[in-house]
């Protein structure tokens, strides 16, 4: 096998763009959670934008090459080094048998995204080699790595130059100010006019309890709920619904008192009403927050949330043409 | 009964049938998102339908949102007329209720429960005015279940049982969710008993555990082989009693690869069902005892 784990860092998972279809069945779409990153690294080392790479959080793995390989390493701020000589991040670079492929300590955003040219190989399940953990499926035996493992890469990746790069102005961090669009929809009728204005004018903070299923935050004002009479099956508390489907994004507080956005591992449902949904230009964004970040939530129109989505599509052309 | 819509970002519509828990919102649900299927709508890549509700998950570079919501109510504008019939499957669970598992777990999280004092089937009984825990089992297996929604986690099935209203069983989750819960726990929250697909946390009352596989990433388990995940939505499930001895013979028998999970073809009137729910539920035990 051609990339020995020597160190597996926090939670280094495979992942691509994931595994569609199967939500119904409470089998989330899984895959990178930073979707841009993941596939400018792909793009960085000659692989299909699509393929198999591996997802660092906060701290990155130690791996050992034993065939040649490019690589390149997108996302957060986590800088790599072969055999401890400092590499260009959203850069590709080249190792050689024996080489030692590690990280410094993460710089900003959450998640690195790691791509080696023809693609992490681990076994197709359900049509994508994401890791859902929470399943035990697809991955590498489905669960993030550990030392010891052994990764085997895809064949068919042309040869490409070390040196490629994205530019600056492409790489998207998180900054100073963490803004999340939402479209207010779903349940937001079911807290008051007064309750809605304080959910989006209040300051969040990412909570500790932040990882691939969701993001919680913490520190607004709890919110308030419009009396009524729970209907039947929906469970006592005013932020019980009869449980229903949660999309990707959406934003449910139970309790009224913090919100968690569902990421690419989601629940698929359950029974805690949502106030909205994060727009999907701001998806990978959340992948790069780290806990105690804090962000406010935005409400937009769809006209503005399919304009966004178009500029994030027109950014990720942008760095196709260049290379 | 006029379903609400509404978006869940750019990418999805979400679509509320009916606020509350009902066979008739759970037919809708499944009648509405089995004719989004059929229709092959360019864009849609995910059809959700839960128990009163449904979702659709979309890719709006392909479909733009309002199309798709035009579509979605031209489809409801026609359900109304449609019979609410269904061909699915009738499957045999073996519970084995007041296991020592799952009581062991009661046990270590009764700080975290409405009665510290009581158990999870005595606390559950009493709220719903049975004289004992026995009676109270008896009625959670007397009647069968509808599979309203599978979900939450993979392949985890969310069952309403198919008696009246005033024979529904209620009970709260836990206050605070437990961090543990045996995998194949059978529990219950709300309106809803589940079986709980995978070991984690959870919240629901755990009443007993089953030893049949509901769910198998690897697909080696039999039962299991052609797909990793057991229940659809639509899928009807009779509860069936079972003591430690059976129990540990399903296992041994799942096991040795040669355990069988009682399934038969049943076609569903919801018409027929409401007309004599009992004798309706009689005939469904038939056709799963029929040999």
């Amino acid at each position: 096998m051609p990339i020995k784990v020597v160190s597996a860092g926090l939670a280094t998972t495979v992942q691509d763009l994931g595994r569609p279809g199967y939500y119904h069945l409470g089998i989330p779409l899984s895959g990178g959670m930073d979707r841009f990153a993941l596939r400018a690294a792909n793009m960085l080392v000659g692989n299909d934008e699509g393929a198999a790479v591996l997802e660092a959080v906060f701290m990155g793995p130690e791996l050992e090459f034993t065939e040649d390989a490019t690589i390149a390493v997108t996302g957060g701020e986590l800088p790599p080094k072969v055999n401890g000589r400092p590499q260009e991040s959203w850069t590709s670079f080249t190792v050689k048998t024996g080489d030692i492929l590690s990280f410094d300590f993460l710089q900003s955003g959450a998640r690195g995204y790691i791509a080696v040219s023809g693609g992490i190989d681990v076994p197709l399940a359900l049509g994508s080699r994401s890791t859902y953990a929470l399943g035990a499926l697809g991955g590498h035996e489905g669960r993030p790595l550990a030392p010891g493992d052994e990764l085997a890469v895809g064949n068919g990746a042309a040869a490409t130059p070390s040196g490629r790069t994205i530019r600056p102005e492409l790489r998207r961090s998180p900054g100073e100010d963490v803004v999340l669009r939402m479209i207010p929809d779903i349940y937001w009728h079911r807290i008051t006019g007064a309750s809605q204005q304080k959910f989006l004018d209040d300051t969040w903070k990412v909570a500790p309890e932040a990882d691939r299923i969701g993001y919680r935050f913490r520190g607004g004002n709890s919110l308030e709920f419009v009396d009524r009479e729970q209907p039947f099956g929906a469970g006592s508390d005013p932020s019980n619904i009869v449980d229903g489907c949660y999309p990707y994004g959406s934003i449910q507080v139970p309790g009224g008192t913090e919100p968690i956005v569902l990421h690419r591992d989601a629940v698929s449902g359950g029974g805690y009403f949502m106030v909205g949904t994060v727009i999907s230009a701001d998806m990978d964004l959340i992948g790069q927050l780290q806990p105690h970040t804090p962000a406010r939530f935005q409400a937009v129109t769809m006209e503005e949330a399919l304009t966004a989505r178009q500029e994030r599509k027109a950014m990720l052309q942008q760095a196709r043409n260049d290379l | 009964m006029k379903t609400r819509y509404a978006f869940g970002g750019d990418e999805h519509i979400f679509a509320e049938v009916s606020e509350e828990m009902s066979l008739e919102a759970f037919f809708k649900s499944l009648s509405m998102t089995t004719t989004v299927s059929d229709r092959r709508i360019n864009g849609v890549t995910e059809i959700c339908p839960a128990n009163a509700s449904f979702q659709i998950k979309y890719d709006p570079d392909v479909i733009s949102p309002n199309d798709l919501l035009a579509e979605l109510k031209e489809i409801e504008a026609e359900a109304s007329s449609t019979e609410n019939r269904i061909d699915t499957r009738i499957i045999e669970v073996p519970v084995y209720y007041q296991d020592p598992w799952t009581h062991d777990t009661v046990m270590r999280f009764r700080d975290r429960h409405q009665d510290p004092d009581g158990t999870d089937l005595s606390y559950a009984a009493r709220i719903n005015g049975f004289d004992s825990v026995e009676d109270f089992i008896a009625a959670h297996h007397g009647a069968p279940w509808f599979v309203s929604m599978v979900g939450f986690v993979a392949g985890l099935p969310f069952m309403y049982q198919m008696v009246d209203r005033d024979r529904q069983i209620e009970v709260p989750k836990y206050l605070r969710p437990r961090t543990d819960t045996p995998k194949l726990t059978v529990g219950y929250g709300g309106c809803f008993s589940c079986i709980y697909s995978v070991r984690g946390a959870g919240g629901y009352q755990m009443f007993g555990i089953t030893p049949m596989p509901i769910y198998d990433p690897a697909q080696e388990i039999s039962h299991l082989k052609d797909f990793m995940v057991f229940f659809q939505p639509g899928d009807i499930v009779k509860f069936t009693p079972i003591d430690r001895e059976t129990h540990d013979r399903i296992e041994q028998e799942v096991a040795n690869g040669t355990y069988v999970p009682r399934v038969r073809p049943v076609t569903f009137s919801l018409d027929d069902f409401n007309r004599d729910i009992d004798a309706y539920n009689r005939k469904l035990m038939e056709v799963l005892n029929a040999d």
